[in-house]
């Protein structure tokens, strides 16, 4: 386990038989109490496929009921039942010839993240773009690794956009995902869009990209809802 | 047998007096927000609540004419199939026995149906006799759309999904008509204290 | 808004107990107004059970109820359903 921000920590875990994954996919986790109490949560795969653990990043939900106990009190050698790999919809899968638009807001990004690292494996040259939205620098997740990523080329572009503070000398964006700025960020060609976070951010810029003259069926949308707590 | 996670307990309360808690549920404080589909957000001056079916006339309230009714405040415990139980639940409505006075009917079950198509299914004789309620506040508050505002059937002996949010009249029925949950898996009468949660139970 | 609303990713674990194979790119047509999406599209509302609804015209597709071992599944709403392996 590491952590990533003050709030989100990656679990680093060892499954038995595991099928391997696409890059997307999430699991459902089932915790189980001594006193047969159970709970179950859904988590996006953090990782790339063929790595020797399943990774999934956990964001601790306040008064949530699994991510507090995931977050703070489970160590190494601690077990928990998943389900999955699941989901076909929301993977990896990118036209060669396009261009791929990651729209992340907060946890959101824990999916497009395993996307970005399939596609550094692959050595994709698909043009891509992630536009990741956190509430401030501190609370942008896998920090160091973006920044290395889009340092490095290869076709990646990032573009955060902190909400509620900036670092001293920020000259990013800083207010929520509006159309004038997705106007500004988006790609102009006909991209195949991942959009993933709470249902009130993804909703809005859905609509946003779709007023843009963005096709519904080319924005591939993942809900995360209060339940991922 | 489920694999057990060291040290996971879950934010449920375990010191609630036991015969207060039916079998396999768990207390909690929180109000958890379950809905099968959008929230409906009908304006009230359109809103009306209507007793329907087998009856000599139909019966209709406005939403001023509901608010106009005498009302009581009630304490109860409430209990989802989902596990949850919330203790001294405080409402505010209109008795479902008062909504009922001098309506003539054979019929011995109801269906509640509510804004967005969800319907539920009762035995008349669960919601007279001070048993039910249509309700329009929760804890000192006008009752929040989340919640089934702005009013709800609230019939707490049972489980809590026949305490259909949205609520807009009861259908009054000579045969037992299965409703949203009920005819899909989930138990007809509902009695947490017999745990019967699905068909079968 | 709804901010309770998720869509078919939600409800892929469970729907994997029912169907063999991938069931979020499984393409469905509401009975009520025609349309036709995958199923990683469509809104899904978690309460007593699960509820599949139509994106478009939010008609029930799918209800999806289980006791951890029994399941049972009101198809009704769904006209059609096309599975690619």
């Amino acid at each position: 386990m590491w952590p990533e921000t003050d709030r989100v920590k990656t679990l680093a875990l060892d499954v038995a038989d595991w099928p391997g994954h696409r890059a997307g996919q999430h699991v459902d986790v089932r915790l189980t109490a001594d006193d047969g109490y159970q709970a179950q949560r859904s988590y996006s795969i953090a990782s790339a496929a063929g790595g020797p653990r399943v990774e999934l990043t956990v964001e601790r939900i306040d008064d949530g009921e699994v991510s507090p106990y995931l977050t703070e009190e489970a160590h190494t050698g601690d077990r928990f039942e998943l389900r999955g790999p699941v989901g076909g919809y929301f993977v990896w899968d990118p036209d060669p010839h396009g261009a791929v638009f990651l729209v992340g807001g907060g946890s959101g990004v824990v999916p497009l993240m395993a996307m970005i690292r399939q596609r550094a494996a692959n050595h994709d040259a698909v043009p891509t773009r992630l536009l990741y939205s956190a509430r401030s620098w501190e609370d942008v997740i896998y920090r160091d690794e973006l920044e290395r990523s889009r340092n490095h080329g290869e076709g990646l572009e990032i573009v955060f956009t902190l909400t509620r503070e900036q670092p001293p000398g920020w000259t990013g964006y800083s207010r929520r995902v509006d159309r004038e700025l997705l106007s500004e960020v988006a790609p102009t060609e006909l991209a195949l869009t991942f959009l993933c976070g709470p249902t009130p951010f993804v909703e809005a810029v859905a609509e946003s990209l779709v007023g843009l003259g963005h096709a519904p069926s080319r924005i591939k949308i993942e809900r995360f809802g209060p339940t991922g707590g | 047998m489920p694999i057990i996670s060291r040290g996971f307990k879950g934010r449920r309360r375990d010191d609630a007096p036991r015969d207060r808690v039916p079998p396999g549920q768990y207390v909690t404080d929180d109000f958890p927000v379950l809905s099968a589909g959008p929230t409906p957000h009908t304006p009230l001056d359109q809103w009306d609540f209507t007793i329907v079916g087998e009856v000599d006339e139909r019966r209709r309230w406005t939403w001023d004419e509901l608010r106009a009714l005498p009302s009581e405040t009630i304490t109860v415990d409430i209990s989802c199939v989902t596990k949850w139980t919330k203790l001294d639940t405080i409402w505010e409505g209109v008795p479902v026995d008062t909504l009922l006075e001098g309506v003539e009917t054979s019929a011995e079950y109801l269906t509640a149906f509510c804004d967005g198509g969800y319907t539920t299914n009762l035995p008349l004789a669960d919601v007279t006799d001070g048993q039910a309620w249509v309700a329009y506040g929760y804890d000192g508050e006008p009752l929040e759309p989340e919640h089934g505002g702005p009013a709800r059937l609230l019939v707490p002996h049972l489980y809590f999904w026949k305490s259909a949010k949205w609520v807009r009249g009861l259908r009054l029925t000579a045969t037992d008509e299965p409703g949203f949950w009920e005819s899909n898996g989930y138990h007809n009468y509902g009695d947490p204290w017999k745990e019967q949660r699905y068909w079968g139970d | 808004m709804e901010a309770l609303r998720l869509d078919g990713n939600a409800a892929a674990g469970l729907l994997s107990e029912v169907f063999v194979g991938e069931m979020t790119t499984a393409v469905g047509t509401c009975d009520g107004c025609g349309s036709a999406e995958p199923v990683g599209a469509v809104h899904v509302y978690l309460a007593a059970g699960t509820v599949l609804r139509c994106p478009h015209c939010e008609a029930v597709v799918m209800k999806v109820v289980s006791d951890g071992e029994r399941i049972w599944m009101d198809l009704r709403g769904l006209r059609t359903l096309e599975l690619v392996p």
